[in-house]
């Protein structure tokens, strides 16, 4: 640009310019007002479950942190979030420990194992996974899963009896709405996000990374274990928190599944159970004004568990990249 | 150590589209071999070729032979990984693995053969380090991470892992068109002393480079834009500078085109 020399020339380049900063302000408006928008949304629902929740669980008789019992209509309320916290975190971790392994290796037989063709179709079948409403899960996990999960628990019981975990009484009759159940079905619920985010994470490592370890004489499993896991890790673990959110609050497919029993085993494969949200799906339409506040009471650890999950996470990516 | 390389017949393509056609050659032991030529000629596709790299790419492919001390290593038995632990690579862009630290860098490739014994890691990594020209350099902070260097040691860095796991030729793609003129001299040295014990060939679009580091020259051209690229002429190195004898390779070394 010549612009210095000619005075008139140096006017039009100032009047472009400030059309350009027109067009940043616009910009920095439209996306200063979107991250705002999502941090009165978060803090006005956080507001409105403290508002609404603390009067209640005020009224409550016994400690609602440690009590396992859902009765805030009784003359002395009595209720708490024991064995809803217990139930959430149980399945969600089963759902968790089995979906992630399965997601990363379906996304890294996607991105590094399958044929172009067989990857297209097959991340897009995955895909589709998430397009099923929960509800068909729920009554997919209760119709069918159900019925056939004995294998399961009989083989578990078999390896695991030891822990104490599972059991199985062979002279009960055998009630497979568990907690192992209700969590295998969360796992096939979360897989298509957890996997999807992976893939996509998978798809960005650097070609140079790629070729710099086959360069070195890595087989392609030690390529993935050399260049792409280290690469893609935080990334694993962002998709893994999505879905573990996902799991969390899960509702329908949980209620359907679990009856609701407000009692805590160590035993997953003991049937019954409640979590946060199916809690609050079964017990609201008849929720008198106390009950309602209980149960958002309920959803603000809920809440509270769900934002404690997600600064775990991402302290746990932070520290890995400083390492 | 060094073995020397014979190509015959080379085609090389990247799905139906032949990049490189007919490609014969002979690369001596002991020797720097320099391959030259305008964008797009296809000398950087021969050069993957003689590590079977080319074939990473989804959908490249290779016909014709390339024969490492006579046995060909496209033969029906022989396993690209260990074709790739015989003959290292470096390329363009300096490309260490972020997440580990110096020292994991140049013990990678070991690691992965298996040697796990901390003593023999330890005696690689030094030898390697100061084979790269880079040990004075980092003999401090092996355990930090390889991507804190400046560009022209993260690619002595890159050769020295390259060069951890005793290939018999080393190859390399560009391996200065990322640095700066004091770090490409430090890599130019470099070339000349590792030269004695390996057998390296070297892409280069830097004409004063190929005439300062190589032994012998090869130059590609192609005809036009979607023509394979061809290799014109192979020489001594002085001889393709003073007096070429194709045109062609005339007219690029003397500038007029490329």
């Amino acid at each position: 640009m010549t612009a210095t020399r000619v005075p008139r020339r140096d006017h039009a380049v100032a009047t472009r310019r400030s059309s350009f900063s027109a067009g940043d302000r616009v910009f920095r408006a439209v996306s200063v007002t979107a991250a705002t928008v999502v941090l009165v949304a978060m803090a006005a629902i956080a507001v409105f479950l403290v508002i609404r929740s603390v009067p209640a669980i005020r009224q409550d008789t016994t400690n609602f942190l440690t009590t396992r019992a859902w009765l805030p209509e009784e003359a002395r309320p009595i209720f708490g979030i024991a064995a809803l916290l217990f139930h959430t975190v149980v399945t969600s971790a089963l759902a968790m420990i089995i979906a992630v392994p399965v997601a990363v290796g379906v996304a890294l037989f996607t991105t590094f194992y399958a044929p172009r063709r067989l990857s297209a179709g097959l991340g897009y079948l995955v895909d589709l996974l998430a397009a099923v409403p929960s509800v068909i899960y729920g009554l997919w996990g209760f119709f069918f899963l159900a019925p056939n999960i004995t294998g399961l628990t009989l083989w578990l019981s078999r390896w695991l009896g030891w822990t104490g975990i599972v059991h199985y009484r062979l002279n009960n009759t055998p009630n497979n709405l568990s907690d192992l159940t209700a969590g295998v079905v969360l796992a096939i619920m979360i897989l298509p996000i957890v996997s999807s985010i992976t893939r996509e994470v998978f798809r960005q490592v650097p070609r140079d990374q790629v070729e710099a370890a086959l360069a070195i004489g890595a087989t392609r499993w030690e390529m993935i274990r050399t260049a792409v896991l280290p690469f893609g890790r935080s990334g694993v673990v962002s998709a893994a928190i999505l879905g573990l959110g996902r799991a969390l609050g899960e509702t329908l497919a949980v209620a359907i599944i679990l009856a609701p029993a407000y009692t805590i085993s160590v035993h997953l494969t003991e049937g019954g159970g409640i979590t946060f949200a199916s809690n609050i799906a079964l017990k609201y339409s008849e929720a008198s004004e106390l009950g309602i506040g209980a149960l958002l009471g309920s959803g603000l650890c809920l809440f509270a568990i769900t934002l404690g999950v997600n600064f775990g996470a991402q302290l746990l990516i932070r520290r890995r990249k400083e390492a | 150590m060094a073995m020397s390389i014979d190509v015959s017949g080379l085609n090389a393509y990247y799905g139906k589209f032949l990049a490189v056609r007919d490609v014969s050659i002979t690369i001596e032991p002991r020797s720097v071999t320099a391959f030259i030529g305008p964008s797009g000629c296809g000398k950087s596709t021969v050069l993957r070729s003689l590590n079977r790299m080319h074939e990473v790419i989804p959908g490249a492919r290779v016909e014709g032979k390339v024969l490492l001390d006579g046995e060909d290593i496209y033969g029906p038995n022989i396993d690209p990984v260990n074709v790739r632990r015989t003959i290292g690579m470096v390329f363009q862009r300096p490309n260490p693995f972020p997440t580990m630290s110096i020292f994991h860098n140049v013990a990678a490739g070991l690691r992965l053969a298996g040697t796990h014994r901390k003593s023999e890691l330890q005696d690689v990594v030094e030898r390697s380090l100061r084979g790269a020209n880079l040990w004075n350099e980092v003999k401090d902070r092996l355990s930090k991470p390889g991507g804190g260097l400046s560009g022209g040691q993260q690619q002595r860095l890159c050769i020295a892992r390259a060069i951890a796991v005793q290939p018999q030729v080393l190859l390399m793609d560009e391996p200065c068109s990322a640095l700066d003129p004091i770090s490409t001299l430090a890599i130019e040295d470099l070339i000349d002393e590792l030269k004695s014990t390996y057998t390296i060939v070297i892409v280069t679009h830097n004409m004063q480079q190929a005439a300062r580091v190589s032994d012998r020259t090869a130059f590609f051209n192609i005809a036009g834009f979607g023509e394979p690229g061809e290799l014109i002429e192979y020489d001594d190195t002085s001889t393709i500078f003073s007096r070429p004898s194709n045109k062609q390779t005339e007219e690029y070394i003397t500038g007029r085109f490329g």
